[in-house]
């Protein structure tokens, strides 16, 4: 296990390592970073064992480095992730995501009579807790908690 | 708040609330004026509400302005499969002003999103009805003198009744004291009382009024609906509890009125039309004044 652990890290030179994603949320995290667009090296890896999360996820980036407003938008679904920065094949910095103040897009409204379920609408959300995530929906000003949480 | 859309009660401050009702008490002295002369403005209606769109149409051919639009959606293009968005980029090349009220959550703030001239929500389901707030704001001040130190009781299913949310989001600018009156199962949702905390403002919870009814300066009534109850049988047990009735008010003090946002069913009985403390009549003709307040404003004539 840590000789898994300590190829797939050091397997970069320079980018981004993305660990500790629940092991259901890998190919959620791809969707919300856009990742099948980007032509460097990308290493995923599913299934690893976890003590916090039973299962996890690791996603490794060649030249890629995020800026907090994008990388912070995967605390929807990854919020325990921690990132490692890679330079010359040492971290660099080690980093984790906070739910952002404002989520665009990426979540849906879990009130079937709100406008954008009805009508293509990018949806808007103000953030009103973090810790328990819950979401205030800019349109219908219902609140989607947790719990309901639907990833789109 | 010239051009500026009004979709939800939280879009006017305590400021603009009041300049208003100010309006709103100018148009009631003088109710036809020529100010909308050579405007044209849409009212759509994607679903019926013959008393809110007949109240928004009079207050604007009192006013001389010309209406456009459509009363239920089944008759336009809506039906053919057009977006909200279509048909308000293209109802905004035409008027004005667009006045709107549709069965979907949210659908006034994204028509006041993609449209080019401002928009007034008339109901968009079970989320906002600013104007209703403020008629009923007019309402209080004009029989109250003051919007300051009331005690306002809301009666009713306070859990899904959109109009006393807005209206305590409305009331809560002021010192106000609230009493909530419903059944267990519609108590005011928490998110609303911890919003009166935060504020500082006090209000308190009961399950009937007949007992405390006389420290009431507004008596606001809602509809309890059975199909709220998960248990019909708890539906019976309520029922009778929060409809009105001539006896209960005979102690109520000299200034309280009883105000309600029609249309009524049960919940205010006919005998208690003949007093002088029903308001809920009175109530729906202040709607043309403040909707004629609205209106000017956003139009940027008053
Ligand atoms: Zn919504």
């Amino acid at each position: 296990m840590k000789e898994k652990k300590q190829l797939s890290v050091s397997a970069i030179k320079n980018g981004t390592v993305i660990d500790h994603i629940p092991a259901q949320s890998l190919f959620k995290v791809i969707q919300i970073l856009n990742l099948e667009h980007i032509r460097d090296q990308i290493t995923f890896g599913a299934n690893f064992e976890s003590k916090k999360l039973g299962k996890k996820a690791i996603i490794k980036l060649s030249n890629q480095f995020f800026r907090d407003i994008d990388i912070n938008k995967i605390a929807l679904v990854a919020p325990q992730a921690k990132l490692n920065i890679i330079k010359d094949y040492e971290v660099v910095e080690k980093k984790v995501v906070e739910v952002p103040n404002e989520i665009i897009g990426i979540a849906k409204c879990m009130n079937p009579q709100c406008i954008t379920n009805n009508e293509e609408i990018v949806t808007k959300f103000t953030v009103i807790s973090k810790e328990n995530v819950a979401l205030k929906c800019h349109y219908c000003e219902r609140i989607t908690d947790q719990e309901h949480l639907v990833i789109l | 708040m010239k051009d500026k859309s009004l979709v939800s009660i939280n879009d006017y401050n305590k400021e603009e609330i009041l300049k208003i009702l100010e309006l709103a008490a100018e148009f009631e002295k003088n109710p036809s004026q020529n100010i909308l002369k050579g405007k044209v403005i849409a009212t759509l209606f994607f679903e019926p509400s013959t008393r809110t769109r007949l109240s928004f149409e009079s207050a604007i051919n009192r006013l001389g302005g010309r209406v456009v639009g459509f009363i239920d959606s089944s008759s336009s293009s809506v039906t053919k499969g057009e977006t909200l968005k279509d048909t308000i980029k293209t109802v905004s090349n035409y008027c004005d002003l667009i006045i709107m009220r549709h069965p979907l959550e949210g659908s006034a703030k994204y028509a006041s999103e993609v449209a080019t001239v401002p928009v007034i929500n008339a109901g968009d389901g079970a989320n906002q009805h600013p104007t209703q707030t403020l008629l009923d704001l007019y309402s209080i001040i004009k029989t109250q003198g003051t919007l300051d130190d009331l005690n306002i009781f809301l009666v009713g299913d306070l859990k899904y009744g959109r109009t006393v949310h807005s209206l305590l989001m409305a009331m809560s600018h002021f010192t106000t004291i609230f009493n909530f009156i419903s059944p267990e199962e519609l108590k005011m949702p928490d998110e609303y009382k911890l919003f009166l905390e935060n504020l500082g403002l006090k209000y308190y919870e009961h399950t009937d009024f007949t007992e405390i009814i006389s420290r009431a300066d507004i008596v606001y009534m809602t509809r309890v609906q059975q199909e709220r109850f998960s248990d019909p049988m708890e539906y019976e047990k309520v029922k009778n509890i929060y409809v009105l009735r001539n006896h209960m008010i005979r102690n109520t003090k000299p200034n309280m009125r009883i105000l309600h946002p029609l249309p009524r069913v049960n919940e205010i009985h006919p005998d208690v039309d003949e007093s002088e403390k029903a308001y809920y009549f009175q109530q729906a003709l202040n709607g043309v004044f403040t909707r004629q307040a609205i209106i000017s404003s956003i139009l940027g004539l008053k």
